[in-house]
């Protein structure tokens, strides 16, 4: 059984001052995610990340379609005992400690109070605040804040996580051991998904990333892959986009922006388009080879002109 | 979109159902209340003054609020004897005044409530007329509180002449009607007569506004009308036993030799009962309230005019 | 559900607390204090009837106050702050979020209202150097109190659920003003004709009928309630209550959060 399944999720929101326009953060999404699978769902920011994982958490309601997690419908409650969620930047009642805030969320997820006893100082060690004691959460640093958040995403034993940009906002040391304490969920069987725009951190840890845009998912695969799918291959930048025609079938992918051009070719076909360039008077801006890396596959997927071909 | 929803049903039950069972209890509360609510602010805050304050410049929405309570609680049940509080009346229509004392219907209303006799009243005709008076200070324009208060001094208490002074200075405010004169002139000549007696209630009719105020002249000229009419027709049955020699079977008897025209009905169209003792009765008593003549023998009381 | 319902109740029970919401106790015991010297002016009827009218007058108006200012966040504070967002990733309904926070701040004015009570107790005694039998009446009125507390806060979290934090403290004190007079309003209506008489009379009874749970004058005078008025206000602000919070359930259970 997969752990996620996401069944042509599509929001829409109307707009405008006669709300009568429509503006569409998510186009039908369709991702399964498996069980004790670390999937890293990369886009830049407004991409339609959070609204994703908004959608279901229940926070949000879908214009259409439905998503399924271990097997149960997204909105049954019962399945978010199983569930646990860090959102961007989060927010927690400040008026509260850490371990009060543990033992209320524990308390709401179902955890009987003998194991909440025993669990919360466990967790509160194990993410990095053994001594927090009856410090108030609005005394918290970012990165205590954060850490705490993971904390009660996990509180009670679930299946799956899902963090919202988990890095967000952390100087380099704090990133080092969030991302730590995902390697450890992900040893410990738990299914992951998170969110980022931070590339070399899902290149780190994750199985598979999927890479959103402007609500469409634009590509999907296991990291590997996604990175070898442009080894051997060169970026070619130039400025005449009249002599497009001519070299079109040797290319990969091809952006346009006004007369620049940005293609990219496999480094065997590179000297003959070089040529054919020359020959039409294009103006060559640059020529770079691709080294296989995951930005290049981001990149490749997300830019603006959306004139993406393969 | 189909949502998990099911909570939906039975909140919507919940609510309406919650609803409409606050409705009804809040129609148990009010029976509960009904009598005492209105009138507990009267009860312990006597202290113009003091609600003036409280009122917080708000004192003329305060005084209609007084107001309305007044007419719900009085206009209403005026007619039925029960345990009805007239003595608040009093306090309850002079906070009303100095909360607003412009607001002339509280005197024209209050007074005439004031000072009819229980159980149609609170039988005070002297704070009717100084209620009145009140009235009359601030507002001197309005020359029609001069025939209110004429009209207590002339009804109840009985002061014929302090009835003409009071018309004399209302005909003389600006904007007067004439007949305030006329009234004037005719309690000099003819004050405690019927005809005149019957002038006021209908003039009372014709120029106020109130409901309560309406229906009591009528049943006050009604029962005028009734009184004098029943008096005609028991000495018109003298007659009849002086011609003849012996007591009309029924009014038709009259009729025949030339006593009356019709079978005499009453104001409310039902014919008078000729009793066998000679006595003339109205058929529905509690229809004519205020009439003095006509009433059957336990019914009878030393009343007013 | 229920271990849920009494962790969010007790969560904003312990919210207000430390958000210093008691605090305006002190506010009370100072207003007490500064209006003692009063009686000792007048005759010596009347002090215990001040006493009286100001303490429950004051009980109620301050938490009254204190259900607005508190009601009108419970739900929209935790949408602006995205508190609300791991609340709802757990097992928590919709629904049990609503009701958790009503009973949370009744709770709360309700043990506000019974500090005060003994406050105004002891006061009592002082001034009166004792306690009469009569004074077992005041626990209607305090009793009256907390239901018209019950009745406000369910007000204000029905506005919260959809409102801004100001339109919710406007209609909400609104309401409170028209409760007052709602007895009067609905001798309006009964006044009133044509079709303008459906609508005020409509309006008259949705109204929060809070003239009859105001019995403090009637206890001031020793003036017993009674039983069946008691039963019926009970059932009253019962159900109102439950009707306002059904709707605030209906509202949230649909809103998109941002």
């Amino acid at each position: 059984m997969p752990a996620i399944e996401i069944l042509g999720i599509t929001k829409s929101y109307t707009v405008g001052f006669f709300r009568n326009k429509l503006r569409t953060a998510l186009q039908p999404l369709n991702l399964t995610v498996a069980e004790g699978e670390t999937f890293g769902f990369l886009g830049p920011n407004g991409a339609g990340k959070t609204t994703t994982l908004k959608i279901l958490m229940g926070i949000v309601f879908p214009t259409s379609g439905e998503a399924r997690i271990l097997g149960h419908h997204f909105h049954d409650p019962e399945i978010k005992k199983k569930v646990g969620f860090l959102p961007e930047q989060p927010y927690f009642y400040d008026y509260l400690s850490a371990p009060e805030l543990l033992d209320y969320y524990a308390q709401l997820s179902g955890v009987a109070k003998e194991q909440r006893r025993k669990r919360i100082p466990e967790m509160l060690a194990r993410v990095g605040l053994p001594d927090v004691g009856k410090m108030q959460l609005r005394k918290f640093s970012k990165g205590m804040l954060q850490r705490v958040g993971i904390a009660q995403a996990i509180i009670h034993d679930p299946k799956i996580v899902f963090l919202d940009e988990p890095m967000s906002g952390l100087d380099p040391i704090g990133r080092r051991e969030i991302r730590e304490l995902i390697l450890g969920l992900k040893q410990e069987g738990r299914t992951v998904f998170f969110s980022t725009h931070i590339l070399s951190d899902a290149e780190a840890l994750c199985d598979r990333v999927g890479v959103i845009h402007k609500g469409v998912l634009r590509g999907i695969g296991v990291v590997e892959d996604l990175k070898s799918q442009n080894a051997d291959k060169s970026e070619i930048v130039w400025h005449g986009a009249h002599a497009l025609n001519a070299v079109k079938e040797m290319l990969e992918q091809t952006h346009v922006t006004g007369e620049t051009v940005r293609a990219v070719v496999q480094t065997t076909n590179l000297d003959a388009v070089l040529e054919k360039l020359r020959r039409e008077r294009a103006r060559l801006l640059s020529v770079t080879p691709l080294h296989g890396t995951l930005e290049d596959y981001f990149v490749a997927h997300t830019s603006e002109k959306e004139t993406v071909q393969r | 979109m189909k949502t998990y929803r099911k909570i939906t049903w039975p909140a919507l039950l919940l609510l309406g159902v919650c609803l409409g069972g606050s409705v009804l209890m809040l129609r148990a509360v009010d029976k509960v209340r009904g009598k005492q609510g209105t009138l507990e602010d009267i009860l312990y805050i006597r202290s113009s003054k003091a609600l003036k304050r409280l009122s917080l410049g708000y004192s003329g929405l305060l005084a209609d609020i007084y107001w309305t309570r007044a007419v719900q609680y009085f206009g209403t049940k005026h007619h039925q004897a029960e345990d009805v509080r007239y003595d608040l009346l009093y306090p309850l229509l002079d906070i009303t005044t100095d909360l607003d004392p412009h607001l002339i219907v509280a005197y024209e209303f209050g007074s005439i409530f004031l000072s009819q006799p229980p159980p149609a009243g609170a039988g005070q005709p002297d704070k009717a007329a100084q209620l009145v008076e009140k009235g009359i200070r601030e507002n001197p324009d309005h020359w029609r509180l001069y025939f209110t208060l004429g009209y207590i001094h002339y009804f109840d208490r009985k002061d014929y002449k302090a009835a003409q002074l009071a018309f004399q200075k209302g005909s003389e405010v600006p904007g007067a009607m004439s007949w305030m004169k006329i009234m004037a002139a005719t309690m000099a000549q003819h004050a405690g007569e019927s005809s005149t007696s019957m002038q006021i209630w209908r003039k009372l009719y014709e120029t106020s506004e109130e409901p309560a105020i309406k229906q009591n002249a009528v049943q006050h000229f009604a029962a005028l009308q009734v009184d004098e009419e029943v008096k005609e027709l028991e000495n018109r049955i003298r007659a009849y036993r002086e011609r003849m020699g012996q007591d009309p079977a029924g009014w038709i008897d009259l009729v025949r030799v030339g006593l009356l025209r019709g079978i005499p009905r009453d104001p409310n169209g039902k014919p008078y009962l000729l009793m066998p003792d000679r006595t003339v009765q109205v058929q529905d008593p509690d229809k004519l309230p205020f009439i003095t003549h006509g009433l059957p023998p336990e019914r009878k009381k030393t009343k007013r005019p | 559900m229920i271990s849920r319902l009494s962790a969010i109740t007790f969560n904003t029970f312990r919210e207000a607390v430390r958000d210093r919401v008691l605090y305006n106790l002190i506010l009370f015991v100072l207003l007490l204090v500064a209006t003692a010297p009063l009686f000792g002016q007048i005759s010596i009827g009347l002090d215990r009837l001040i006493l009286i009218n100001v303490g429950l007058s004051a009980m109620s108006l301050f938490g009254i106050v204190i259900a607005i200012l508190v009601g009108i966040g419970l739900v929209s504070k935790e949408i602006d702050k995205k508190t609300l967002y791991t609340i709802l990733s757990r097992p928590v309904r919709r629904w049990e979020f609503i009701a958790g926070k009503y009973l949370g701040l009744v709770m709360t004015l309700a043990a506000n209202a019974c500090l005060m009570a003994a406050g105004f107790y002891l006061a009592l005694l002082v001034t009166a150097h004792g306690f009469q039998r009569a004074d077992a009446g005041l626990f209607v009125a305090i009793y009256f109190i907390i239901l018209q507390f019950c009745i406000m806060t369910a007000i204000t979290l029905l506005f919260s659920s959809f409102s801004t934090p100001i339109f919710s403290a406007i209609f909400a004190f609104a309401l409170f003003v028209i409760g007052t007079f709602a007895e009067d309003l609905r001798n309006f209506a009964a006044l009133s004709h044509g079709p303008a008489r459906w609508l005020v009379t409509a309006v008259a009874y949705m109204v929060p009928n809070f003239s009859a749970l105001n019995v403090i004058s009637q206890v001031a005078h020793d003036v017993p309630v009674s039983g069946s008025l008691i039963l019926y206000n009970t059932l009253y602000a019962v159900l109102y209550s439950a009707a306002a919070t059904s709707a605030a359930v209906l509202i949230f259970e649909r809103r998109n959060l941002k």
